[in-house]
């Protein structure tokens, strides 16, 4: 097989800083879904266990020693930065690290920017720690999720330049009102 | 128009997408009259009034939703999802 060149989506579009906001790549560096099958449930909680993980509920998402995991739909999950294998032959398992990038909004008012383009009410008393969502980016699909760092955001991998353009126009905007 | 999905809360009804007819979780078992068949694929009501509509919560959780609503007054009147019940 042939070495090809490997191009990452967001090569030359992160990091982008404006005012105290920062828009930064956090792509995890593996993602799999994982759908239990019908009665495998508890199989597929005790099998995350040992990564200090379980199935999450709606809208959830669980850090443990050995990866997260985040609630994608009804019965369905994203684990992220883990390896699936202990959960083969219990769940439907699909590798989609190349399918999605992540990216990574921190500094203050990151929740306002976010708010001109994905419309839930992401202020940290309501998405606070351990809090996620399936909600549009603009037109775009997307996973959101609280981090201590910030609110990450996964969209397709094809949607990255789009992703980025609309957050850091959203971003500008708000640092230029806040100068002001 | 807001939708209440019951997996992601409150949400506008422009991330769901529009399916049509209750009816398509009745599918006639297989051998049914061809009467059964045409009034599955034809025949809809169109009432003004209060209707059930399937939907899918396509910029969301991905989840199908029976939502329950009023044609006239576009009020929502209930929603919840369909997984599993026109499985087998």
């Amino acid at each position: 097989m042939p070495s090809l060149i490997a191009t990452p989506a967001l090569q030359g579009l992160t990091p982008v800083t404006h005012g105290s906001l920062t828009l930064a790549e956090a792509t995890p560096a593996r993602l799999t879904s994982v759908a239990p099958f019908r009665g495998q449930a508890e199989a597929v909680g005790r099998a995350l266990d040992p990564l200090g993980l379980r199935f999450p509920a709606a809208n959830a998402v669980i850090e443990g020693a050995g990866g997260r995991i985040v609630w994608t739909g009804p019965g369905q999950a994203f684990l992220l930065d883990a390896d699936p294998a202990p959960l083969a032959g219990l769940a439907a398992l699909t590798d989609q690290s190349d399918g999605w990038v992540g990216l990574r909004l921190s500094g203050a008012g990151c929740e306002e920017v976010l708010a001109r383009l994905i419309p839930i009410d992401l202020r940290p008393q309501v998405f606070g720690p351990g809090t996620a969502a399936r909600a549009p980016l603009g037109h775009m699909l997307s996973v959101v999720m609280r981090r201590a760092e910030g609110i990450e955001i996964l969209v397709f991998r094809s949607m990255a330049r789009t992703a980025v353009h609309e957050i850091t126009v959203a971003m500008a905007a708000l640092a230029a009102r806040q100068a002001g | 128009m807001r939708i209440t999905c019951p997996h992601c809360g409150d949400r506008d009804r422009r991330e769901f997408y529009y399916m049509g007819a209750e009816d398509y979780l009745h599918r006639p078992a297989e051998g049914a009259a061809p009467e059964a068949w045409n009034d599955y694929l034809h025949l809809r009501d169109n009432p003004a009034g209060v209707t059930r509509d399937l939907w899918y919560h396509e910029q969301g959780c991905s989840a199908w939703l029976l939502v329950t609503r009023n044609t006239v007054t576009h009020e929502i009147l209930g929603v919840r999802a369909v997984d599993g019940e026109a499985a087998e």
